[in-house]
């Protein structure tokens, strides 16, 4: 459990003395609950920003509460202190070396596929992928980067468990494991408490949670796709490129075009939102990871839409590289928010019971 | 805009209620707010919770609460009611105050959501005043309310044509054309030379709790040019706030809920007590009378470690010592006095200033509003000497006084302004009209 630095708890005091939101999100009945480790809370906050526009604290009153501000510094320092292998916080502390290492890990696998690779084999039909890059190559830069990404995500994710979960009293498992996937699922915390978020200024809005969830949909079914690829190689010994109609194809479309569209309109809500209730190096961290899965569904379209062209062979491997650079990437791009906050949700799913009823009224 | 309808003065929950109700009776509406857009929304910004008489459970506010009930609560802190007429109207409009506000985009806060206290009396609001405040705003410029901030009122004064006034807006000075003033400009608490005028010794030690944009000077130039007032201006709540805290703003958070946990002592490090009070609810506006009658209008709140633990979050952390000696010598009391008081104290309190370390609060008294306003009739028209015009109407805290001139019930500020707001708006509103 980390403890926090003075203006985290000069906020966590003012905000627990106050508890008007405490209705907005679950942060505030932790903060009651007696919760005050800012890695917890800063996972649990989705950053909507109904307590900033809410808060009768915010500058210019002296006290100059700005929680979302605090809780998103907060979550950076628990990416940084938990992700592994530990060389990658660095990535994490400053968000362009993370976009740098995902740039140059794109270059490195395109150099690798440019030279041991045929871009020029201008081929259609099945089989036409392979002779642009073997398959075992191919299968290799997936495997490779992907259980890299898992592995390091996953270990980052136990580190982190590990330091927020408490020993308090808790509920049943199964309930408040389904409590989370049901937050995840619909974004719960992403409302302000029913009203929506402040997405871009004052007004309401459920823009981010719907983009969201629609870019997450897209990157499930882009791994629906993978699967579907692998299987139909498998079972039916098919080879790529598969029918524009196929199971394939139809997932790895819609799911690109998803992703397309849900990462471009949250690229542009972050160009609008408002700056002061939100940490810098966090937007450049979104900012990075926005633009890699844009640049990487963008690819996967261009291919589809020029895989019979001369130019196929040359797509392709820009779609391989940028699919690889993402991977490598991953552990220490703002990928690491999602089990971190599914995280952060069971704890606060195990600790909901009758809270302590303790606000002021006046 | 045309300029000839009705022109409202304050832009907290009054004005903005009043603004509101005029405008959906057609009339066109300037709602003037002195405050920055930042801090605008006077007292209200501060405020969590409204009282609401409901016959049955709604979904935001369990359990009853009759109209009698209330009737009997307000009578009882205000007897004798000033203007009982004005206090059945309160409460008869208070049923339909939460509805109301949610019709202008206000959200409520369900019992089972958050941690918030129960509570049949008074229904509460999502996110608190400050959130209320936003909705009414966006639900004016909706409406096409002409808002005009960083705004002041030069003058206020009848004329032949009835009250008219005279403002400023970003140093540009105009005389307005509006057929009917609404004044929901609040009470006189946040004018500190106010403050030195009416509460003698001690007051440029009080904090204010409230916003230093509700300030009552309005209410002063109304009086000049023959306004009626009611109340004592003397009489004032305020509760102990942690001397720590800011001049003004401190809203909720700065209060010291912890005394009932310890010891309070003045500068001369003797015990200040306070006779026949019990841990309720109402002790802290006694404390705060207690605490501006000290030596310098200032007082510590001691605690030692097994009391700090039971006490309340507080927005400041407390001074913390080791030892006794060491605490009287951080707050500049004389030990060996600090020790004598806490001896006697502890040779009969239940739970004694014992265990390392010490905690203290240094207190200040914290005014929340004062028992002075506008005396208004019927229909809420500021009662003159004269009598002479009957387009200047009056809501809100400025003229709370004919509705309860002691004491007060939690919840009871939000709901007077939204409900003589809502009915001044819509009288100026039917004036125009007329």
């Amino acid at each position: 459990m980390s403890s926090p630095d003075a203006e985290t708890a000069h906020t966590l005091r003012i905000c627990e003395a106050c508890m008007y939101c405490d209705g907005l999100c679950p942060v505030f009945p932790a903060l009651a609950g007696g919760a005050d480790d800012p890695a917890y809370l800063g996972n649990l906050c989705h950053n909507c920003r109904a307590c900033w526009h809410a808060c009768q604290y915010a500058p210019p009153h002296p006290f100059a509460i700005n929680a979302p501000a605090v809780l998103a510094r907060a979550r950076l320092e628990s990416y940084a202190d938990h992700v592994w292998p530990r060389f990658l916080r660095h990535a994490l502390q400053k968000p362009t070396l993370g976009a740098g290492l995902m740039v140059a890990a794109a270059l490195a696998t395109l150099l690798l596929l440019a030279t041991a690779g045929h871009w020029t084999a201008a081929r259609s039909g099945p089989g036409a992928f392979y002779a642009v890059a073997p398959w075992g190559l191919m299968a290799s830069l997936a495997a490779l980067s992907l259980a890299w990404a898992a592995l390091s995500l996953t270990v980052s994710t136990l580190r982190y468990w590990r330091s927020i979960s408490t020993d308090a009293k808790k509920a049943a498992l199964a309930p408040s494991l389904l409590r989370t996937a049901a937050d995840i699922v619909t974004l719960k915390n992403l409302s302000g408490g029913g009203p929506g978020c402040h997405d871009i200024g004052p007004g309401f809005s459920r823009l981010r949670r719907w983009f969201h969830q629609l870019m997450a949909a897209g990157v499930l079914l882009a791994f629906a796709a993978t699967l579907a690829a692998a299987l139909f190689q498998h079972f039916f010994k098919l080879e790529p490129p598969f029918a524009l109609t196929s199971a394939p194809v139809l997932l790895g479309a819609i799911g690109g075009i998803a992703i397309a569209l849900g990462a471009g309109a949250l690229l542009a809500i972050e160009a609008f939102s408002e700056r002061e209730p939100s940490n810098a190096r966090e937007t450049q961290l979104n900012v990075s990871f926005l633009t890699a899965l844009e640049l990487v569904s963008l690819s996967g379209l261009t291919l589809l839409a020029g895989r019979d062209t001369p130019a196929m062979g040359a797509l392709l491997l820009v779609h391989l590289s940028l699919v690889t650079g993402f991977f490598v990437g991953l552990p220490s791009s703002k990928a690491i928010h999602a089990p971190f906050r599914a995280a952060a949700l069971f704890r606060a799913a195990l600790e909901r019971r009758r809270p302590r009823r303790t606000g002021a009224s006046e | 805009m045309p300029d000839d309808g009705v022109l409202v003065i304050g832009g907290g929950l009054a004005g903005l209620c009043a603004a509101i109700a005029a405008r959906r009776l057609g009339v066109s509406v300037r709602l003037l707010e002195n405050a920055p857009p930042a801090l605008r929304g006077g007292n209200a910004r501060h405020a969590r919770n409204f009282r609401i008489a409901h016959a049955k459970p709604v979904w935001h506010t369990p359990g009853a609460y009759p109209p009698e009930d209330f009737l009997a609560e307000l009578k009882k802190i205000a007897a004798p009611c000033p203007n009982e007429d004005l206090a059945r109207a309160l409460v008869e409009d208070s049923q339909t105050c939460a509805e109301w506000l949610m019709g202008c985009g206000v959200r409520l806060q369900a019992p089972d959501a958050g941690v918030r206290p129960f509570s049949r009396r008074t229904a509460f609001l999502l996110g608190g005043g400050k959130a209320m405040i936003n909705a009414l705003y966006a639900e004016a410029a909706r409406l096409g309310v002409a808002l005009e901030y960083d705004s002041d009122v030069l003058a206020l004064a009848p004329t032949p044509e009835g009250w008219k006034a005279e403002i400023a807006t970003a140093g540009a000075r105009r005389r307005t054309r509006t057929r009917a003033i609404v004044v929901a400009s609040g009470g006189p608490g946040g004018d500190p030379a106010w403050r030195r005028e009416h509460f003698g010794e001690n007051a440029d030690e009080i904090l204010l709790r409230g916003s230093p944009w509700s300030n009552g000077r309005l209410m002063r130039k109304l009086i000049e040019s023959g306004a009626q007032t009611l109340g004592d201006p003397t009489s004032r709540h305020m509760v102990a706030v942690d001397a720590r805290g800011p001049a003004t703003d401190g809203g909720i958070v700065t209060r010291i809920t912890a005394i009932p946990h310890g010891l309070v002592i003045d500068r001369n490090a003797e015990r200040i007590n306070l006779s026949g009070a019990g841990a309720g609810k109402t002790h802290y506006a006694q404390w705060g009378q207690k605490i501006a009658q000290c030596e310098g209008g200032a007082a510590f709140l001691l605690l030692d470690a097994n009391a700090i633990l039971r006490a309340p979050p507080a927005a400041l952390a407390p001074i913390r010592a080791d030892t006794l000696k060491t605490l009287a010598a951080t707050l500049n009391l004389d030990a060996p006095a600090l020790a004598k008081t806490v001896e006697t104290f502890n040779r009969e309190a239940l739970h004694p200033i014992a265990a390392p370390p010490f905690f203290a609060f240094p207190l200040r008294a914290g005014l929340t509003f004062v028992h002075f306003g506008l005396a208004v009739d019927a229909r809420l028209r500021v009662k003159t000497r004269d009598g002479a015009h009957k387009n200047l109407f009056a809501a809100g805290m400025i003229m709370a006084p004919n509705i309860f001139a002691r004491g007060y019930l939690a919840g009871l500020g939000l709901t007077l302004s939204a409900v003589t707001g809502r009915r001044a708006g819509e009288a100026a509103a039917r004036h125009v009209l007329a």
